[in-house]
């Protein structure tokens, strides 16, 4: 070969290494975007934001539910050097043993821990923190980490509210992106119902880190963090002190109160009794167990779930459905003989009172008879059933028989039962009124959740419609909506002087509601007393404030109360005086209402 | 000393050399600074650190250089020549036994602060023996002696640094074949060992039946170009004949060796780099783990990098051994492709002028010592950073005149120096 031939081939040898070098760092460096990813997954930590969850208001711009600042302390194991257990211990407020137990676990698992950096203490106190500032030089590895947690200037609503707790294995599932493990999310109550706005978006910083995960320097001067969003504060419709109120006047009674401002639907008090209070809800953690094993079930929202017969206070309902189908008139007299003899043998029984009774008559003195005749009348205008299932229908348009469709978590719908249901129980055209003569006075089949009474209050109060209860002012416009019963307007102005005089009533009149009458506040209401298969009756009471443009309508349910007079009216009429003239006139009243306990708490 | 010759003194040395000398040797500094540079920078001079210590290596280095040029007659080179290379044999076979380990290679000698590897200068006395036998009148590699003593005198270093385990150094030794190409040694020799680099990667990647498949191939394809070529029952036909088939014959056993020499001559670690390189096996914490860095640090550098001192990678350490063998990873973060690019043409043009030189000497000692120099540069530059971009198995050796490290400087300086007074002695006839 000749000699240029040679240097020639040494030429293209250079020429083709330096080509596959050049080349190859033209793929890696221009072409392929992976290394600069994978270099900025090497060398940034984003360190999270925590944005601050949104407050939850009370209708007065109260704060019911507000963050106050805590801090957790996080350790980076492989940069701990030796230290002072005990001083560490006092320095967090807890056991030299903790600290012991938790650094033994380190080191057995420093092989997967590896330079990760851990959560050692959560939700330390502001005070707390600080005087672990002062000596976090003697502790090389451990640091603090701001995060928000709730605070509850007012207990008012805990199961309202709910509690928030970490979030489990489903909810990351569900939402990867948004929860990370350790993170927080409304469990119960408004907190998980609003979590999505609550909850508000994190943001996050970006730090430089060495090879060793330990943090650098802000990454451009923080000019790519981003700010983290605050969640959006939420302004419900409950009135703080009204709650508070409420609260202490059912303590020591199983059962609702729920107050509605009768216009809008918005709730403004909303008791389920036993309940927890809000210091249980800020420490769920400790008391988790002992509210759940407790056998009076306080974490069991009974406004919404649980399920009773309304009792006497539907006899307004029946009443009603009966004039809108033409078989009662108000002065329609029926006679009581102590009740209402429904076949030879059977009678459905009444108290004591002078008989015959008109319509006001009937529902001042919560006549059980009178309202036999006339859900007889109803039923035996024609075939059984097709009366019953028009019954139904009426029934249904007043917000019984299924969900209001209220903001509120887990609502159930009661109970009424179809035509159909007797058919299977007594086979088709084998019953009449005779075998649901309950039905009459709101008993038997039937079942409604006290949301669902205390909305048949507010229909009373607006004359014959109604908006669906909720406790959060969004504006929505399922909650705008007016619904009209099936029965016309005109006829509610015929029943509501019956609820005025069962309040309003002179001594000896026989007014069943006596008990609620507040000089000047014309207080309308209804008692009822529901039969309790398990112990004493339980005691109802709707009512309604001012009779004309009423401001607020209230349930009480007292579950083995008695009778509907004797616990839920004082209470509810307690309630109204409060909400309507900010005093009570009655202190011995409120006393011994007070004073009252059915179980032990 | 004359008028005339004084005047000469400056003109002949090729200072373009010197000049891409001080270049690189500068771009290693700085470079050098910001690989070790951190959140809380000290003084590129500072003493106690690398770059510091690099700024005393090259200002010696920079004496060394003069030395080399201005005091030392270049005919003294071919006259120690032979004494020197069997006194950097002694040293390399020595440091065997008495040099420290380091990462489980005995190949540096420890001289308190200061610790070298004679393998960096056995590179220059190699080149100049070689040199010498070559430069003889009447050197042909077609006189068996000629050619036994040509490959004695390479192997001989290579396999004692083999011995120290410092394979990859070894390999730096496969690049003085161009030199001897250049000289005349058959073409075939070269095609032998880019042969033996596919077949060994074909038997690994492809299994042995491939490989075997592709030598029979192979051996056919020659078969019928050869009967084409030559005429039936001429000479030249049945030497080629024999030949072919000895290549075969030798592919063959090549291939069928390969897994036993991967197997049971490679050290546990060269065999995991040389799987890891071949993607037979992924270890992004172990033996990956360097390569994967590294290749990070370059592939984020873009186009234009992201600025000195600017690295993510290389200032929070990501990478090992970075300011030693890695150093190019600096170069391709922070001065991004441009960077590297620059760099790159800046070696080349160093080897080109280098050959150009060597071709224009009269003396045949210059011609072929500048060769060797230009191959070993060349080996270096491929080797290392083929390296840091996974082109190349793991080897540690450093980028020459950039890396960090003073034995390595010194070494690469004096190479080159020797060859710059060789060709100012070569122009002086003018």
């Amino acid at each position: 070969m000749e000699i240029n031939n040679r240097t020639k081939v040494l030429g293209i040898v250079l020429g083709v290494v330096v080509a596959i070098l050049v080349g190859r760092l033209f793929q890696i460096q221009i072409l392929d975007g992976s290394y600069k990813r994978d270099a900025s997954n090497n060398s940034m930590i984003y360190e999270t934001i925590y944005p601050p969850r949104g407050i939850i208001y009370d209708r007065d711009d109260r704060v019911l539910v507000g963050n106050k600042v805590c801090y957790d302390i996080l350790v980076t194991p492989r940069e701990v050097t030796e230290f002072d257990t005990l001083a560490l211990a006092e320095a967090l407020g807890i056991t030299p043993e903790f600290v012991r137990e938790r650094m033994a676990y380190y080191r057995e698992r420093r092989r997967s821990i590896g330079y990760q950096t851990l959560t050692f203490v959560k939700q330390l106190p502001v005070e707390r923190y600080m005087r672990f500032a002062e000596t976090a030089y003697a502790f090389p590895g451990f640091r603090g980490q701001v995060r928000s947690i709730r605070e509850y200037p007012f207990d008012a609503g805990g199961n309202l509210l709910g509690y928030m707790g970490e979030v489990n294995a489903t909810d990351i599932k569900a939402e990867p992106e948004t929860y990370k493990a350790g993170d927080y999310i409304g469990k119960t109550g408004l907190e998980a119902i609003r979590e999505k706005e609550l909850r508000g978006k994190k943001g996050y910083h970006i730090f430089l880190r060495d090879s060793r995960n330990r943090r650098q320097n802000a990454y451009a001067d923080g000019e790519f963090d981003l700010p983290a969003e605050p969640g959006t504060d939420i302004v419900t419709t409950i009135d703080a002190p009204l709650q508070q109120y409420g609260q202490r006047l059912m303590a020591g009674k199983k059962g609702s109160l729920i107050a509605i401002e009768p216009a809008t639907g918005e709730i403004l008090a909303m008791v389920s009794s036993p309940g927890i209070s809000v210091d249980e809800l800020a420490n769920i953690g400790q008391h988790y167990g002992r509210l759940v094993m407790d056998p009076n079930r306080p974490m069991f929202n009974r406004t919404v779930q649980a399920s009773y017969p309304p009792g006497s206070v539907f006899k307004l309902v029946n009443g009603l459905i009966g004039m809108q189908e033409g078989v009662l008139e108000p002065w329609y007299k029926y006679p009581c003989t102590r009740g209402y003899a429904y076949s030879s043998k059977h009678k459905l029984g009444c108290h004591a009172h002078r008989s015959p009774l008109d319509l006001t008559e009937a529902v001042m003195m919560s006549c059980n008879a009178y309202f036999c005749y006339v859900f007889k009348n109803l039923l035996e205008k024609g075939p059984t059933a097709e009366c019953f299932d028009r019954w139904r229908d009426y029934v249904l348009s007043f917000g019984f028989g299924a969900p209001l469709g209220s903001d509120f978590p887990s609502e159930l719908g009661g109970n009424i039962p179809t035509s159909k249901y007797y058919d299977r129980v007594y086979g088709a055209r084998h019953w009449r009124f005779s075998n649901v003569v309950s039905l009459s006075i709101g008993q038997g089949e039937i079942g409604a959740t006290p949301l669902q009474i205390a909305n048949l209050a507010a229909i009373m109060a607006n004359r014959g419609w109604y908006r669906v209860p909720h406790i959060v002012r969004s504006g929505e416009e399922r909650f705008t909506e007016k619904h009209y019963t099936l029965v016309d307007t005109t006829h509610f102005e015929k029943v509501i002087p019956g609820m005025w005089q069962a309040v309003n009533a002179p001594w000896g009149a026989g007014g069943t509601a006596a008990a609620a009458a507040v000089p000047g506040l014309d207080i309308c209401g209804k008692t009822g007393t529901a039969q309790n298969p398990h112990g004493a009756d339980n005691s109802v009471f709707i009512c309604f404030a001012p009779k004309d443009n009423p401001r607020i309508a209230v349930v009480g349910y007292v579950e083995g109360g008695g009778w509907g007079g004797s616990t839920s009216c004082p209470i509810a009429s307690l309630l109204v005086e409060k909400y309507l003239t900010g005093e009570i006139s009655r202190p011995a009243l409120e006393e011994r209402m007070l004073k009252l306990r059915f179980i032990d708490e | 000393m004359s008028n005339s010759s004084r005047r000469s003194l400056g003109k002949a040395v090729d200072w373009r050399l010197v000049l891409y000398w001080l270049v690189l040797v500068g771009i290693g500094w700085i470079n050098i600074y910001a690989s070790i540079h951190s959140s809380e920078p000290a003084s590129i001079f500072d003493w106690s650190c690398r770059s510091g210590k690099q700024f005393v290596w090259i200002l010696t280095a920079t004496v060394l250089a003069a030395v080399i040029l201005f005091a030392v007659n270049p005919r003294l080179w071919e006259v120690v020549s032979v004494p020197a290379y069997f006194a950097v044999v002694f040293l390399l076979v020595a440091v065997i036994f008495v040099g420290a380990s380091v990462k489980g290679s005995h190949s540096w000698f420890r001289l308190g602060p200061v610790s070298f590897q004679p393998a960096e200068i056995s590179k220059i006395t190699t080149s100049l023996v070689l040199a010498t036998i070559m430069g003889k009148v009447g050197f042909s590699f077609a006189r068996r002696g000629d050619f036994l003593k040509v490959a004695a005198v390479v192997a001989l270093p290579m396999l004692i640094i083999i011995a120290e385990s410092e394979t990859g150094s070894a390999l730096v030794y496969v690049g003085f074949l161009f030199a001897l190409f250049r000289e005349g040694l058959s073409v075939w020799y070269l095609v032998l060992i880019l042969a033996a680099i596919v077949l060994f990667i074909l038997t690994l990647k492809a299994g042995i039946w491939v490989s075997l498949g592709v030598v029979a191939a192979g051996g056919i394809a020659g078969l019928v170009v050869l009967l084409r070529r030559h005429r039936p029952r001429s000479r030249e036909r049945r030497s080629a004949l024999r030949l072919l088939l000895l290549g075969v014959v030798a592919a063959g056993l090549m291939a069928l060796s390969t897994r036993v020499v991967f197997d049971k001559v490679l050290a546990d670690h060269q065999r995991s780099r040389i799987e890891v390189l071949l993607g037979m096996k992924e270890d992004p914490a172990g033996v990956g783990y360097n390569v994967r860095q590294s290749m990070i640090a370059i592939g984020s550098g873009g186009l234009f990098g992201k600025g000195y001192l600017q690295g993510t990678q290389t200032t929070y350490g990501f990478v090992p051994e970075q300011s030693t063998d890695f150093i190019f990873c600096t170069v391709g973060e922070e001065w991004g492709f441009v960077g590297c690019l620059a760099v790159i043409l800046l070696y080349v043009a160093l080897i080109l002028r280098i050959a150009k030189d060597a071709e224009r000497s009269r003396e045949a000692f210059t011609r072929i010592y500048g060769y060797c120099l230009a191959c070993c540069l060349f080996m270096h530059l491929f080797i290392n950073i083929g390296m840091t971009i996974g082109l190349m198995p793991v080897i540690g050796i450093p980028l020459p005149f950039i890396s960090y490290g003073g034995s390595s400087l010194w070494a690469f300086t004096v190479m080159l120096f020797i060859f710059i007074a060789l060709d100012r002695q070569e122009k002086k006839y003018f």
